[in-house]
C-alpha cells in the first residue's frame, strides 16, 4: 500500500466518523445517570434509583415534591376519617398508558402485588403490611391500621400504582415492557440493560405534560466520562458532576450547573454500651477499656473537635455543608434550634479533662471506602482532628459490602462491631419520624434497626412513639421535633455534613433542585 | 488427537469443579449480601425474609450442594439483584464484550504484526526505532488514563467520535452487533483501540523478536541464495515460523481481553460483561460473581485447547498425544 492510498483511506475514515451526532430535535432529551435501576418492575426492589425511575412512568396516590412535601397524585385529597382510618379521594378521568381507566380497585390490586413480588431483594411490604384497604366507590378509598397511624399518606407515596389487569404480571414482563403501563408523565418504551432506557411523552397525562417527546437515559458510571459526554454533546443532562470538573463546567456559557444541599447526611456513631466491650478503644498502652463515649462530655468533645467547615472546604471542594441534625435547613423535620457544632479544640480538650480522659486514649474508627463522596479522606481528616485533642486515632476502611455486615453484626453474638464508625443516611421516605425510628429509638419491637451504638433514652422513645401514633399532625410534628432536639443534644450520633448534589445541562434546560440527590426526569424542563 | 482432546476435557471438568468449590467457599467469607440488598428503612423481619428466600439461611455446604445440583441442569442460580438467571444475564451482555474483544484483537494483529516484522527486518532503521519506542509507551501507559485522554481529544475537542455506549446494533447472519452499523462502529473504535493498545505493543515485540531470530537462520540464507524475493521470503518462510509463539500468546490474551475488559468497559460505559461483574462485586451479587468466575475458567480452558490444536495444524512436528504434559 502506498503512502498516498493510506492517506486517502485515512481521510475517508475521518470523514465517515466526522458525520456523527448532528443536531437532535429540541424535543428530545438525552440524560446520563451514574447508575441504572435493577428492574423496571416498580415493585421489585425498594431502592432509590428504582423508585425514582418508577415515578417517571407510574404515579402513586400521593406524590412528593423536590423537598419531599406531599402533593396530590392519583389521590386529589386525603384526610383522617376516624382514629385509625384515612380516606383518599381519587382523581377522576385518569387512564393508564394502555387506555384502562384508573379506579380504587387498581389501588387494592397494586397493594396485593407490591407486598408479594417473588425474589424481591427488598420488598415494599413494609409500607403495606398491617393496612386494610376498603373500596367505598370507584373514586373513594379508605385505609385503616390497627392503631392510629399518621403516616399512611407517606407510605402511599412509595407505591407505584399499576393497572389491576397486571396484578399477576411477572417482573420479567415489566422489564420487557409487556406489562409496564402506568399513569405517569412518561410511557416506557424500552430498556437495554447497561446501555439505555427509552421513555416517550404521555400526551394524555393528567398533569402538565413534560416538554420532551422522547427521552434516552444512559448509565455512565464514570464521572469524567459523564462530563465528557455532556461536553461533546452526546447527552444534554448529567447528574453527579465530579468535583474536579465543576469549575470547568461552570465557566462555560453553553452549560448550566445546578447544585443544592441534599438530605444525604454523613455521621459518626459513638459506642455507648459495655455489653459487649468493643476492642477498638484502648488506653495508651493498648489495653482495652470501657467505652469513654458513654460520657456525654466525651461525645461532645468529639463533635467540637471536628472542623466541619475545613472538611467542606478542603476535602469536599465545597460540596458539603456542615450539619447539626438529620435534616438540612428548610426540609421536613428540621429544627431551627439545632446548629452544627463550631470547631473548638480547646473546649474539647477541657471536656476530655473533666471526663477524666485528660491523657487521651487510643481509638480506631471505621468506615466504608468508595461508598460516599470522599469517605476515606473524610475519615482521615477526622482522625487527625481527634488526635489533635488527645484521642490517638487510626482509620480502617473497607469495601461497603464488608463494612455494613461488620457495622451491623460483626461483634460477638451478632452485635455491632465498631466503637466509632462513619456512615451515611438519606431519608428516602419523606416521613419525619423515619430517622428517629431507625437510628435513635432504643432497639427492639421494630424500632432502632439502625441503632448501632446502644443509645437509649426513655423520654425520646416515648416522644417518638407518641408522634407516630397521633392523627393530630401538629402534635405529631411537635413531638418528633422535640425528640430530635433531645437526641441531638445527647449526641445520639454526631452529624458531620450534608452532601451538596450537582447536575449539569446544556444551556436552555431548567432543573428545579431540592433536598433529594436522585434525578427526576419529569422535572427537567425547557427554559421558556 | 482424539485421545488428547478427551483427556483435556476430563481435566477441564476437574479444574472447573475444584474452582467452583474454591470460589463458592471464598465468596461466602465476604460480607453479607442482605446488608447490601435490604433497604435500611424496612422492618427487621424483612432481612430474615430475604435471607430465607435467597437460601442464605442455610449452611454453606447446603448452599453449595444446591448450587451444584442446579449447575448440572444448566442453572447457575438467580442474580440477587436482578432476580434473573445469572447465565441469562451474562449471555445478554456477552455479545457486547465479544465484539469489543474481537475488534481489539483484529486491531492488535493488523497493526502489530506488520510493524513488528518491519522493525525486525530493519532493526536499526529510524522507522523501527519509532515503532519500538511506541511499543514501550503502549505497554507502560495505563489503559484508564489513555481512555480518558482519547475521550477528551477525539470526542470533546475534535467532536469526531461519541464518548460512550454501544450505539445502534444490527442483525447480520443471526448475530446482533454494533460491528454492522456505521453508528456502532463509531462507538466501537475508541474502546476497541484503547483495549488493543497494550496488545499491539505486545504483538510488535513478539513479531520483532521472532523476525530477528528467524532471519538469521540458515534456511532464510538459503532461500536468499536461491534468489527468492524478499516478499516471498517474508510470506512463505518467515511468517509461518514466527506465528507460533504469537498465536500461543494471543490465544490466552484473547481470553484476558474478554475476561478483563472491565476497565475499558467502565470508562466507555460499554454495556458488556465487565460492568455487570463490577456491579455484582460492589453489591455482593454472589450468583453472578460465581457464574462469571466459572465462565472465565471455562473460557481459558477452551482457549488453551484451541491453541494446542492450532499448533498441530501450523507445525506438523508438534504431535498431540495423550501423554503430553
Amino acid at each position: 500500500m502506498t503512502i498516498r492510498t493510506t492517506i486517502a483511506m485515512l481521510a475517508f475514515v475521518a470523514t465517515g466518523i466526522g458525520l456523527i451526532g448532528g443536531p437532535v430535535s429540541a424535543q428530545d432529551l438525552r440524560v446520563a445517570l451514574a447508575a441504572e435501576p435493577t428492574s423496571m418492575d416498580p415493585h421489585y426492589q425498594n431502592l432509590t434509583i428504582n423508585n425514582s425511575m418508577a415515578m417517571e412512568v407510574y404515579d402513586a396516590l400521593v406524590l412528593q415534591d423536590v423537598n419531599q412535601n406531599l402533593v396530590p397524585g392519583l389521590a386529589l385529597s386525603w384526610e383522617p376519617f376516624d382514629e385509625r382510618t384515612w380516606e383518599f379521594r381519587l382523581r377522576p378521568g385518569v387512564t393508564f398508558h394502555n387506555g384502562a381507566a384508573f379506579t380504587a380497585e387498581d389501588v387494592v390490586a397494586t397493594m396485593q402485588r407490591a407486598a408479594n413480588v417473588p425474589n424481591s431483594p427488598s420488598s415494599f411490604a413494609t409500607f403495606i403490611e398491617g393496612k386494610t384497604f376498603e373500596v367505598i366507590d370507584d373514586l373513594t378509598l379508605r385505609i385503616s391500621t390497627e392503631t392510629p397511624y399518621p403516616f399512611t399518606p407517606h407510605d402511599m407515596s412509595r407505591i407505584a400504582i399499576i393497572d389491576s389487569a397486571f396484578v399477576d404480571a411477572t417482573t420479567e414482563e415489566f422489564n420487557t415492557g409487556e406489562s409496564a403501563f402506568g399513569t405517569g408523565p412518561f410511557v416506557f418504551s424500552g430498556w437495554l440493560p447497561g446501555d439505555m432506557i427509552e421513555l416517550a411523552r404521555n400526551d394524555a397525562y393528567w398533569g402538565t405534560p413534560v416538554d420532551w417527546e422522547n427521552v434516552i437515559i444512559r448509565p455512565i458510571g464514570d464521572g469524567t466520562t459523564r462530563t465528557a459526554a455532556l461536553l461533546s454533546g452526546d447527552v444534554d443532562f448529567i447528574e453527579r458532576v465530579s468535583p474536579s470538573d465543576l469549575p470547568n463546567l461552570e465557566s462555560r456559557d453553553e452549560l448550566s450547573v445546578f447544585r443544592s444541599v441534599s438530605n444525604r447526611l454523613l455521621y459518626l456513631t459513638l459506642d455507648m454500651t459495655n455489653d459487649p466491650m468493643r476492642p477498638w478503644v484502648t488506653d495508651l498502652d493498648g489495653n482495652p477499656i470501657e467505652s469513654p463515649f458513654r460520657d456525654i462530655r466525651v461525645r461532645q468533645a468529639v463533635s467540637l473537635a471536628i472542623n466541619r467547615q475545613a472538611i467542606a472546604d478542603r476535602v469536599m471542594d465545597g460540596l458539603s455543608t456542615p450539619a447539626g441534625q438529620f435534616s438540612p435547613e428548610g426540609y421536613i423535620g428540621y429544627s431551627d434550634d439545632l446548629t452544627p457544632d463550631e470547631y473548638d479544640a480547646d473546649r474539647a480538650r477541657e471536656l476530655l479533662e473533666e471526663a477524666g480522659y485528660g491523657d487521651g486514649f487510643m481509638l480506631t474508627i471505621h468506615g466504608p471506602a468508595g461508598r460516599y463522596s470522599n469517605d476515606t479522606r473524610i475519615l482521615e481528616a477526622i482522625a487527625q482532628m481527634l488526635s489533635r485533642i488527645g484521642i490517638q486515632t487510626s482509620v480502617e476502611t473497607m469495601p461497603a459490602s464488608v463494612f455494613f455486615r461488620r457495622f451491623a453484626r460483626g461483634g460477638p453474638g451478632d452485635t455491632p462491631e465498631f466503637s466509632v464508625a462513619m456512615s451515611g443516611y438519606a431519608n428516602g421516605s419523606g416521613e419525619p419520624s423515619h430517622p428517629l425510628r431507625i437510628f435513635i429509638h432504643t432497639k427492639g419491637n421494630g424500632y432502632g434497626p439502625g441503632n448501632r451504638n446502644g443509645y437509649s433514652n426513655q423520654e425520646v422513645d416515648q416522644l417518638i412513639e407518641d408522634g407516630r401514633s397521633s392523627m393530630d399532625i401538629a402534635y405529631m410534628e411537635d413531638a418528633l421535633l422535640q425528640a430530635t432536639e433531645i437526641a441531638m443534644r445527647d449526641f445520639a450520633l454526631v452529624p458531620i455534613h450534608h452532601e451538596i448534589a450537582t447536575w449539569a445541562a446544556r444551556d436552555g434546560i431548567e432543573y428545579p433542585t431540592g433536598a433529594l440527590d436522585s434525578t427526576f426526569i419529569r422535572h427537567i424542563r425547557l427554559q421558556d | 488427537m482424539l485421545a488428547f482432546i478427551l483427556r483435556r476435557v476430563i481435566q477441564s471438568v476437574v479444574v472447573l469443579f475444584v474452582m467452583s468449590l474454591i470460589v463458592f467457599s471464598m465468596i461466602n467469607l465476604v460480607g453479607d449480601p442482605v446488608d447490601m440488598l435490604v433497604n435500611p428503612e424496612s422492618l427487621p423481619d424483612e432481612i430474615e425474609r430475604v435471607r430465607r428466600d435467597f437460601g442464605l439461611d442455610q449452611p454453606v455446604h447446603v448452599q453449595y450442594w444446591r448450587f451444584m445440583a442446579g449447575a448440572f441442569s444448566g442453572d447457575l442460580g438467580n442474580s440477587f439483584i436482578f432476580g434473573r438467571p445469572a447465565l441469562a444475564l451474562m449471555a445478554e451482555r456477552f455479545p457486547a464484550t465479544l465484539e469489543l474483544a474481537v475488534s481489539a484483537l483484529i486491531i492488535a494483529v493488523t497493526v502489530g504484526l506488520p510493524s513488528g516484522v518491519y522493525a525486525g527486518l530493519r532493526p536499526n532503521g529510524w522507522g523501527s526505532r519509532i515503532i519500538m519506542g511506541g511499543s514501550v509507551l503502549g505497554i507502560s501507559i495505563p489503559t484508564f488514563w489513555l481512555g480518558l485522554m482519547m475521550i477528551i481529544v477525539f470526542s470533546v475537542q475534535l467532536g469526531w467520535l461519541p464518548v460512550s455506549g454501544r450505539g445502534d446494533t444490527e442483525q447480520f447472519l443471526g448475530l446482533e452487533s454494533s460491528l454492522f452499523t456505521l453508528d456502532g462502529l463509531q462507538h466501537l473504535i475508541m474502546p476497541a483501540t484503547n483495549l488493543a493498545l497494550f496488545k499491539i505493543a505486545m504483538v510488535i515485540r513478539l513479531a520483532r523478536a521472532g523476525t530477528v531470530e528467524v532471519m538469521a537462520l540458515d534456511f532464510i540464507k538459503f532461500a536468499r541464495a536461491k534468489g527468492l524475493s524478499s516478499r516471498r521470503i517474508v510470506r512463505a518462510h518467515l511468517l509461518p515460523n514466527i506465528l507460533i509463539p504469537i498465536i500461543t500468546v494471543l490465544g490466552i490474551e484473547f481470553g484476558t481481553l474478554i475476561a478483563f475488559a472491565t476497565v475499558t468497559e467502565s470508562i466507555f460505559a460499554w454495556p458488556g460483561l465487565g460492568k455487570l461483574v463490577i456491579d455484582a462485586i460492589v453489591n455482593l451479587d454472589r450468583p453472578i460473581i460465581v457464574a462469571y468466575l466459572l465462565f472465565v475458567v471455562a473460557l481459558f480452558l477452551v482457549l488453551n485447547l484451541v491453541v494446542d490444536i492450532i499448533y498441530a495444524v501450523l507445525d506438523p512436528r508438534v504431535r498431540l498425544q495423550g501423554d503430553e504434559g
